[in-house]
């Protein structure tokens, strides 16, 4: 429940020291590597919010929203997508040298994505079986995330990202503040909006008590279990985890699967599938 | 929310202004299913909203509610470590089921709260307070420990004591306003559940008088098309809604019959915590216990969000895009969150081990110190809604068998 009506309220006055000053419009990028542009078009899909975030910045480079191109240096970047190859561990380090705030936004960009499944094969297996002609193809062995190649100022999380908490990822960039984004379990979420437990209520498979919260709790509301979108935790137990999901039926194989997906490369993730091998 | 504005300013006006009632405190009557139905419409007319029980999503939650109808009838649960599921019960009962997810702090310490907006006013702000205008919630349905539980949350929001902030002492008043609007209406247990300990937590399935209620119904269970509540009188403002109702007084055979379902509750109890565990607890702080509970706890904190008495919160700040507006929120947090413990250079609890034992340590034993009582009332929510289903009686008891 929240607050929202106002009656007779009680208003008192302060003084900040001095003028408070107008900031200046930040020049801002945006970024593609290895990835869908889904979280890109998260930036897009803020429609009315999108316009107001207009008005505040600088729109340098944004490819998917405009052909305009304004040369750098950056005041931020905001960087989808994983590296998969030479180039793009080029072009990162030549952005990250013309930004000073580098912003990765998905699961791309902070675990690898979902193309990180290559890590746990042969990448020349799947090259000889999804292209005709595999020796067109050039790339690495591993998907991984932006901050194994560059320092990353923030995260975002998210296959794709929240565009509220994007939303809110500017906002408090622009007002020098941090971030309103927890990183506690998928759970706190639940029960904070009231959506019974399905692991306890149902025995249905949840990756929520060792998932990152920031989708607004989408699947568990609608009697989902959690697919882990947005990666680990910030103290997630997979171990435990995955004993609890094979005592609720799912067999070693399965577990593994579950915990191998969008954020397949994220290290309590990665170390938990592993360890189902 | 189904009452308006108005209404509810009038709850309380109303429900006193009618000072007469000749019912005393501790007075048992008998009431039947129209003279519940009764209630609720009571309670509606003059300007409460009711919340309650009701069945959604395979297990009990509390809710707005408006009749009999909206109860779990029929509906009973099995609760164990880790799991809870929904069963048929006793036909055309209203309260066999126990306690579920949600407790009654939802309403008293909303999970996000409003407490205050600033706007940009030339060179300077304006700071704004909200007022709080949350109805009179009658609250039916209250079991023992969770009327424990409220009194307990009471005691950390300073609700019934007198303000003094200059000895650092103030009370929350969003929490106070609503729980001194809101009227309690208790059921008592006609069974306990595999996870209840109330018994081993100085508390009983059945209310005592001067426990805080209001009214409290004891169910009978329906046969043979009687379906009967034996209800009690807690305080005038309880006596003055049942001088409203069709009731007729109590037998007693009725209060008996109230007897020894209490006693069979008694006998029920699923699990029982350790008698001595605030002195054990600190004596144990290195055991090795703690690293084993850590190798399966999720960090995931639904003990703390499903624990009516648990009450940690955050601060956050919020701005609009310009920077003209900003509004503070208050919002759940758990002693199993990182940023929980962050002070200056980083958190103080980073392990899971630390986080569990702070959690148990808090609960059990240095609330003692804190405010005079335990932590705990022995609801079993936090062994039954753990994902892993780990066990505070357990615990307690492997600690105590091992320990120092
Ligand atoms: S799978 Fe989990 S993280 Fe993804 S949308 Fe569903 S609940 Fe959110
Ligand atoms: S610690 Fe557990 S049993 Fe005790 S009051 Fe909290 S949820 Fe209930
Ligand atoms: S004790 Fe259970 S519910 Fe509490 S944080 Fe650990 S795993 Fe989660």
């Amino acid at each position: 429940m929240t607050v929202t009506k106002k009656k007779a309220p009680s208003k008192s006055t302060g003084k900040a020291n001095g003028s408070i000053k107008r900031r200046a419009k930040p020049k801002i990028a945006v970024w593609k590597f290895a990835s869908c542009d889904g979280c890109q078009l998260s930036l897009l899909g803020c429609e009315d919010d999108l316009l107001d975030v207009v008005g505040e910045i600088e729109i340098a480079y944004f490819l998917e929203a405009t052909t305009t191109v304004v040369k750098g240096p950056y005041d931020i970047s905001f960087v989808e997508g994983s590296i998969t190859t030479d180039h793009d561990v080029h072009r990162i380090r030549k952005i990250r040298q013309q930004s000073k705030k580098l912003i990765t936004i998905g699961a791309c960009a902070t675990s690898g994505g979902i193309q990180a499944l290559r890590n746990f094969a042969d990448v020349d297996d799947y090259i000889r079986a999804v292209y005709a002609r595999p020796d067109f193809i050039t790339t690495l062995r591993t998907s991984t995330p932006i901050q194994e190649h560059v320092p990353v100022d923030y995260e975002l999380r998210g296959c794709p990202i929240n565009k509220a908490e994007l939303l809110e990822v500017i906002n408090a960039t622009l007002n020098n503040r941090v971030p309103n984004i927890a990183h506690t379990s998928q759970c706190v979420e639940c029960k904070k909006k009231g959506t019974v437990c399905l692991m306890v209520a149902k025995g249905i498979p949840c990756l929520g008590p060792v998932t990152h919260t920031g989708c607004g709790n989408l699947c568990p509301s609608t009697d989902r279990g959690c697919f882990g979108c947005f990666g680990p935790s910030e103290a997630p137990n997979g171990a435990s985890l995955g004993r609890q999901l094979e005592k609720l039926g799912m067999t070693k194989r399965e577990v593994r699967d579950f915990f191998r997906s969008y954020n397949a490369n994220a290290g309590a993730f990665r170390k938990t599938s592993e360890a189902y091998d | 929310m189904t009452s308006s504005h108005g209404a509810v300013g009038q709850a309380h006006s109303k429900a006193h202004s009618a000072k007469e009632t000749s019912i005393p405190v501790g007075t048992k009557v008998v009431i039947d299913e129209a003279g519940l139905s009764a209630l609720f419409s009571r309670l509606i007319k003059i300007g409460y909203q009711p919340i309650g029980p009701k069945v959604r999503d395979g297990a009990v939650v509390y809710e707005e509610i408006s009749s009999p109808s909206d109860l779990p009838v029929g509906f009973s649960d099995e609760q164990e470590g880790g799991k809870y599921r929904l069963v048929p019960g006793t036909k055309g009962s209203f309260f066999e089921y126990l306690v579920g997810p949600t407790s009654w702090k939802k309403f008293l310490f909303p999970p996000r709260h409003k407490m205050w907006s600033a706007d940009r006013d030339g060179k300077g702000f304006t700071v704004e307070n909200p007022t709080d205008d949350a109805p009179a919630y009658a609250f039916i349905g209250v079991r023992s420990c969770e009327l424990n539980a409220m009194k307990i949350q009471d005691k950390v929001f300073g609700f019934g004591r007198e303000d003094k902030c200059g000895a650092g002492i103030f009370s929350d008043p969003g929490y106070v306003a609503r729980r001194s609007k809101a009227l309690i209406i208790g059921v008592n247990c006609s069974r306990a559940g595999k996870t209840c300990f109330c018994s081993s937590m100085g508390g009983d399935p059945h209310m005592k008088e001067g426990q805080g209620y209001d009214l409290t119904l004891t169910e009978f269970a329906p046969s043979n098309g009687k379906h009967e509540f034996m209800m009690e009188v807690g305080s005038e403002r309880g006596a003055l809604i049942l001088d409203l109702l069709p009731h007729r007084e109590a037998r007693s055979a009725d209060v008996s019959m109230a007897d020894s379902q209490a006693r069979k509750a008694r006998g029920e109890m699923g699990r029982k915590m350790v008698p001595d565990v605030k002195d054990v607890l600190p004596r144990n702080l290195r055991h090795q216990r703690w690293d084993e509970v850590a190798e399966r706890c999720l960090s995931c904190a639904n003990c703390t969000m499903v624990c009516p008495t648990c009450f940690c919160s955050t601060v956050n700040d919020t701005t609009d895009l310009k920077g003209d507006h900003a509004e503070r929120w208050r919002s759940w947090d758990s002693c199993f969150s990182i940023d929980f413990s962050y002070i200056h250079g980083g958190a103080i609890r980073r392990e899971t081990k630390s986080r569990y034992r702070q959690w148990m340590t808090h609960k059990l034993s240095n609330w003692h110190e804190q405010y005079g009582t335990s932590g705990c009332v022995g609801c079993g929510r936090c062994i039954t809604w753990c994902p892993v289903g780990i066990d505070i009686t357990e615990e307690a008891k492997a600690i105590k068998n091992t320990g120092e």
